[in-house]
């Protein structure tokens, strides 16, 4: 015990660099200083490293997220709860669902939702622009998540060509050739991508919304979304319909009813018509 | 030497005797010219098929002029940029330099689609009509089997051709199929690799569907479609019930110079109207589905109308798998009875339709007159039960297209199906049958007691009663009972019908006769134009 004092005397005075010869005046002041630091010390490595109890209740929220969940609690809160943790049997949690999906679902004007159905619709939306960013910023610093990259032009350098070959391996069994959407099971649907703008189509496939797979940065990566986004509204959207009107582009299905209401009946009047002048 | 003068009246004349002289051709070309046909509108729907045949005919062979029917891997390099650079087979790369590169090509292209669409509707409709009017019955059974077999090799034409593109759709198609040929019990794998040359998609299904569908089943087209109006002309036509008309006669008109004219001109009718529907309307846009990858299927990738039926009935089949526990176990699947047997059933069905008919009736007799659908209510309804049932199908062949733009559920959709296939044919029956004895009745009324003329009687006892106009003289019957038998054609039933109002005006687009003035009955003062009205003003000037 005393060589083990010792030693540590030793060191402390090596430390020093000279004999422990001080008055004690000094001393007492050390003792204070050291007190202080080690306090200083403790106090910093808790506030660092213990979770604080008081973020639960008052999140350190930038201005844009305060007003996010100033909306958020007028607006959500009813089917998403407090604090976006969920209603079971209302709507679920949107901790970790991130800006992106936010951003999707406020902006295409799917949420707030019109009534409990399969799924949601699109429809005008309720918030503006600036007030969908506050509440995609609130969502994210609640929980992150994924997040659409900046800018409104996200096709920027896609090549369509390659989006085309994508988007009819991985889009066209849902939301069909033409982008017009289609039926699922038990009325879910696939929207039609026509109104659909660059970001929408971008968080879409980042957060997978409703019954759409999530088609995260590891299954397509950004460029990947690009050439899709570049398909979608540059052929999809703007194609010429070389053939003239495209029936909807709902396949043969209307082309059968084209043939009967169109072709049958002007040849049945043709027929009436020639039938008549005997 | 004395110049002969050159007669040009007598030159056609004195050619065809030329012509007679060494053909001998004079008799039987009169009798061909000479030949009558009715000339109801309903004997022209079998024509639309007909010129339609020919239109499909003269485009396909400008589609295979620039058709490449190879599947060998092209990296397409054309003018439509969504697909540059993108490797594909060389099928659905000359399909698109068609569509895009040939001049007149997508034009030819959706033309000719338009009329293999409209090849077929018209084939059905004129069934129905050979149906619904007994024109099937004896001694016409042979060619209403004809006109059967051309539905479904017309149906084959239509698959093979759907398929030669090699776009998404047609490999969609394909794959189906394969999978309908696999589920044929013991010899499906055997059939399957076959067809195909070894597994779906292999290497050359395109090349044998090719010759398939601008040789082998157009021949048979043309095969039968000749036999078919070989014997109408040598059964001739039937003809509806009438003045004049018998079992044993055809009253119309002769084929030289009248009905010929016509038939050309209804020629160009269709022709213009599948030229109109082949430039105004987009049909199957090769170039958005993309070439067929194995992995790539579309949503409301369906069959054209004619076969969407079978994928109906593929969608309401419930999941039926049967076990055979035969040394590795055997399976049949279930999409062998929707694909495979019902197909089955329905071509013996149809095609021994005029045998149990006349089975049912113990009727033997030929019959060269044809009935109203009104008069044979238990057929009518059957065609009526027939047709739903065909409906039904076809809706949900189309179901997933329905169901999501009408916002209804798929799941509800299917079961409407599976339950309307039970229930909706019976009920057509029954309506169809009431309707009928309906029609029947007042027909037999108005026989009877004459023609409602909208007059409406006070008795001096206060009843009200309306007046009708009897058909024929009351032979000691006060009120014409009796005196009129059915003769199995309309029965008027408005009094301008009886020339009380004088005819009606003919012709579609302007009167080609002038209405007779009407007749004037002692009874009723004849009808005066209105006179002008005379504007009541106060009197003042409003200037």
């Amino acid at each position: 015990m005393t060589s083990d004092n010792d030693r540590r005397r030793g060191l402390l005075a090596r430390l020093r660099g000279r004999p422990a010869a001080r008055s004690r005046g000094r001393r007492r002041l050390g003792a204070a200083v050291r007190l202080f630091a080690a306090l200083m010390l403790a106090g910093g490595a808790y506030t660092v490293f213990a979770p604080g109890a008081q973020a639960q209740d008052n999140p350190p929220l930038t201005g844009a997220a305060a007003e996010g969940k100033a909306l958020f609690d007028v607006s959500c809160v009813t089917c998403h709860g407090r604090n976006a943790q969920g209603v079971e049997g209302r709507g679920p949690s949107l901790i970790g669902v991130g800006a992106a999906s936010v951003e999707f679902q406020v902006s295409s004007g799917r949420m707030p939702m019109a009534r409990q159905e399969a799924q949601a619709h699109r429809k005008p939306p309720v918030f503006t622009d600036e007030q969908t960013r506050q509440l995609a910023q609130y969502i994210q610093e609640l929980g992150g998540g994924p997040v659409v990259p900046e800018g409104d032009e996200l096709r920027d350098g896609g090549n369509v060509a390659a989006g085309g070959e994508l988007f009819r391996i991985n889009c066209s069994q849902c939301h069909a050739f033409g982008g017009g959407g289609g039926a699922l099971s038990s009325g879910k649907f696939a929207p039609s991508l026509h109104p659909a703008t660059d970001r929408q189509i971008y968080a879409a496939m980042l957060s997978g919304p409703q019954n759409m797979p999530v088609f995260g940065d590891n299954q397509l990566r950004p460029e990947q979304k690009a050439d899709i986004i570049a398909y979608i509204q540059e052929t999809l959207k703007h194609d010429q319909d070389p053939g003239g009107f495209n029936l909807g582009r709902y396949g043969p299905s209307t082309e059968g009813l084209a043939i009967f209401l169109v072709g049958i009946v002007a040849l049945v009047f043709a027929s009436l018509w020639i039938a008549g002048k005997s | 030497m004395k110049r002969r003068k050159f007669d040009l009246a007598a030159t056609p004349g004195k050619a065809a005797v030329g012509v007679d002289d060494r053909f001998a051709v004079a008799t039987p070309l009169r009798k061909l010219l000479n030949k009558v046909f009715p000339d109801h509108w309903s004997f022209l729907l079998g024509e639309i098929a007909l010129f339609s045949f020919v239109v499909l005919l003269l485009t396909g062979v400008f589609l295979t002029f620039f058709f490449e029917p190879a599947m060998t891997e092209v990296v397409y390099d054309g003018s439509y940029a969504p697909l540059q650079g993108t490797p594909m087979s060389a099928a659905y790369a000359s399909s698109l330099d068609i569509s895009f590169e040939v001049r007149g090509g997508l034009v030819m292209r959706q033309m000719h689609h338009w009329a293999a669409l409209l090849f077929m509707a018209a084939i059905v409709v004129h069934m129905l009509r050979v149906f619904f009017t007994g024109a099937f019955r004896k001694p016409r059974e042979t060619n209403w089997i004809i006109g059967s077999l051309l539905f479904w090799v017309g149906f084959l034409a239509g698959f093979t051709g759907y398929s030669l593109p090699d776009d998404g759709l047609s490999g969609t198609g394909l794959r189906i199929a394969s999978a309908i040929m696999l589920s044929i019990p013991v010899i499906g794998s055997w059939v399957t690799s076959s067809v195909f040359g070894g597994e779906f998609p292999g290497t050359i299904i395109i090349s044998r569907f090719f010759i398939a569908h601008v040789l082998l089943i157009p021949g048979l087209l043309v095969a039968l479609i000749s036999v078919h109006l070989g014997l109408v002309f040598k059964q001739k036509h039937t003809q509806w019930p009438g003045p004049g008309r018998t079992n044993n006669n055809v009253v119309g008109e002769r084929m030289f110079p009248r009905y010929a004219l016509k038939q050309g001109g209804f020629f160009m009718v269709v022709f213009g109207v599948i030229a109109l529907m082949g430039g105004l309307f987009q049909i199957n846009p090769i170039w958005l589905f993309g070439p067929y990858e194995a992995w790539v299927v579309s949503a409301a990738s369906q069959p054209d109308w004619y076969v969407m039926f079978l994928d109906g009935s593929t969608r309401l089949m419930p999941a039926w798998e049967i076990n055979i526990p035969i040394g590795d176990g055997y399976v049949i699947p279930p999409l062998f009875w929707p694909t495979v047997v019902l197909p089955g059933i329905l071509v013996g069905l149809s095609t021994m339709y005029p045998f149990l008919e006349a089975r049912q009736l113990k009727d033997r007799k030929s019959h060269n007159l044809l009935q109203r659908p009104r008069d044979v209510p238990a057929r009518t309804a059957v065609g009526a039960m027939a047709v739903a049932f065909y409906i039904v199908l076809t809706l949900s062949g189309a179901n997933d297209v329905i169901a999501d733009k009408f916002q209804i559920s798929l799941n509800a959709m299917t079961w409407a199906g599976r339950i309307g296939l039970l229930v909706v044919p019976p009920m057509a029956y029954y309506v169809t049958y009431r309707l009928c004895l309906g029609l029947q009745q007042h027909d037999r009324e108005v026989l009877a007691h004459g023609v409602e003329t909208g007059i409406i009687r006070r008795l001096p006892d206060g009843r009200f009663v309306e007046v009708h106009q009897p058909l024929s003289a009351s032979n000691g019957h006060a009120d014409g009972h009796g005196e009129l038998e059915y003769v199995g054609w309309v029965v008027p039933k408005k009094m301008n019908r009886l020339g009380a109002l004088g005819p009606a005006i003919r012709g579609f687009f302007y009167p080609i006769e002038k209405p007779v003035e009407a007749p004037v009955s002692p009874g009723h003062p004849p009808v005066e134009a209105r006179p002008e009205r005379e504007e009541i003003g106060s009197g003042e000037s409003r200037r």
